[in-house]
């Protein structure tokens, strides 16, 4: 299958809803793995990357979950379709900046993707929508235990599997999961959350990772350590957090709606006005309009079936998705046009959120009387 | 806020780790974090920068600067300036170096993970050698050498069978 296929086709976690989907997006595990006899990527030379790419790339696409794949030297993907895999969280944006020597697999559901030579000679990640991350490490550990059978991991009993970068040795494992936090952002209570889970030891970080801000009020949990916990505990001690998080965040919506309920009418309904009548507009104005309008539809101001339209729109408003759908190289401005015009065309058929008038407007009496 | 280093311009980086459950933060300008190389704040350049702040000491301890992976050439200072490690046989040749390093950065300092099958077969191949050996030692000890002889022709063939694993592998 070749890269104009693997991009037309829907990307299968990002459009379904799973489990907790209101508030999780996506559930990920990676694994760092590397061969024995080969120097790590960013100290091998050129052509033993390319062996090493050699070894790994034919038993990756062999692979039974990789039936229908996508394949590819990092070299033959154009850096337009890199970003758009970054965008849609397939691939590292280190990977995207590899060329000669790195590879990529990915299957056709976009649910496993396999970056070769990237920091490590593997990265493989499983993903899936929603909060299943038991489900999510079982798929990507009958990946990395069907791979362990082909090729010589390098392991030590007492360090676990070796990688190039100490703060991923032992399990090589990050899990982590999509959070979609808007009530704790609009009641200042984020930075409280992100304190107590940084004390747990895991981390909370923007939309692409470290150091990237959380756009469109969407945050990342993730383990920190790597080295003497059990995958599965580190799974479920992760899974107990982000419950807890959820918790917070149900809790914050239902607070803000019995104390501020004009604030969020007021976020829910700038937030469609704009959307469905901006001729031009930034992608970062964009996702976090789009949160806006996202948490609407959680608080049912608007129809369920939103929901799928917007998440989609979170993908397809970012500037390399708009770049591709273009067609041509776009200028900054022509982007934002380009964008403003898809979110309008999408929204179009969206009527505008609907909300109860009693007790807001009671309230707005009482304060000014 | 200002910048941890320069102590002039506003920070713009902002690192934080958590080291034995203490949250450390670094915030620095544009130019300090250039300039200590953290461009791209990953846990690798953090992980570098630790080291940087750890080197000192270690330095000063060890002079080991000349400290070189007989497989791959990597040494003591191309760590310190990338964070990373250049083969898998780096991580026996730096073990000293990286020992106080992850104890500050993880849970614990041995894998309690996943084992992968072949290494799982050669464990406990490695066990039972060592069981043999005392074993071994014992019937030496009480002079039973016709034990002995028999032990040490078991301890061989398992020898003889790891040597096989590994080359399979």
């Amino acid at each position: 299958m070749n890269i104009e296929q693997l991009l037309s086709n829907p990307t299968e976690w990002i459009f379904n809803e799973g489990p907790n989907g209101k508030i999780v997006l996506s559930s990920r595990v990676r694994l760092a793995r590397n061969l024995r006899n080969h120097p790590f990527p960013g100290w091998a030379k050129k052509a033993e990357r390319q062996r090493a790419l050699e070894a790994i790339l034919p038993v990756v696409e062999a692979l039974p979950e990789m039936k229908e794949h996508f394949a590819s030297s990092m070299d033959n993907i154009s850096a337009i379709d890199k970003q758009v895999l970054v965008e849609r969280h397939l691939i590292s944006r280190e990977h995207a900046a590899k060329n000669v020597g790195s590879g990529l697999v990915i299957n056709e559901k976009e649910t496993i993707s396999v970056m070769i030579n990237e920091e490590d000679h593997l990265r493989m990640q499983a993903v899936k929508s929603g909060l299943q991350l038991k489900n999510v490490f079982k798929c990507i550990d009958k990946v990395d235990t069907e791979l362990e059978e082909q090729l010589d991991f390098a392991f030590s009993p007492r360090m676990g599997f070796l990688t190039a970068c100490p703060t991923n040795v032992g399990t090589g494992m990050r899990a982590s999961a999509m959070l979609h936090l808007p009530a704790l952002v609009l009641s200042d209570q984020i930075n409280q959350v992100v304190q107590a889970v940084n004390k747990l030891g895991l981390a909370v970080r923007g939309l692409y990772g470290e150091g990237t801000e959380a756009l469109g009020n969407v945050f990342q949990v993730s383990n920190q350590t790597t080295l003497g916990e059990r995958e599965v505990d580190l799974v479920e001690r992760l899974n107990k957090v982000i419950l807890q998080i959820i918790e917070h965040e149900e809790n914050a919506r239902i607070t803000l709606l019995e104390k501020k309920v004009n604030l969020v009418y007021d976020q829910v309904g700038r937030a469609y006005g704009v959307l469905t009548n901006s001729y031009t507009i930034t992608s970062k104005e964009a996702l976090n309009l789009l949160s806006m309008l996202r948490m609407g539809v959680d608080l049912e101001l608007l129809p369920a079936t939103t929901r799928g339209v917007v998440d989609e729109l979170m993908v397809l408003a970012q500037p390399a998705h708009v770049q591709k759908a273009a067609e041509r190289k776009l200028t900054a401005e022509e982007r934002d046009c380009m964008r403003a015009e898809l979110i309008r065309q999408r929204l179009s058929k969206i009527s505008r959120p609907t909300m109860e008038q009693g007790p807001a407007s009671k309230q707005d009496e009482t304060e000014t009387a | 806020m200002l910048c941890y280093i320069c102590k002039q311009k506003e920070a713009t980086v902002h690192l934080a780790q958590i080291a034995e459950g203490q949250m450390q933060k670094i915030d620095l300008c544009d130019e300090c974090a250039k300039e200590k190389g953290v461009q791209d704040v990953t846990s690798v350049s953090l992980a570098s920068l630790l080291m940087g702040m750890a080197g000192a000491v270690e330095e000063t301890k060890t002079e080991q600067h000349g400290v070189q992976c007989p497989v791959c050439g990597f040494t003591q200072a191309d760590f310190k300036k990338t964070g990373r490690l250049g083969c898998s046989a780096c991580w026996e040749t730096f073990d000293a170096a990286l020992h106080p390093l992850l104890k500050a950065m993880h849970k614990g300092e041995r894998h309690s993970g996943k084992i992968p099958s072949k290494a799982a077969d050669s464990m406990a191949l490695n066990m039972k050698i060592k069981e043999l050996a005392d074993e071994l030692e014992r019937a030496v000890r009480s002079e039973k050498y016709e034990d002995a002889a028999q032990i040490r022709d078991q301890i061989r063939e398992l020898e003889s069978k790891l040597k096989t694993a590994r080359v399979r592998t």
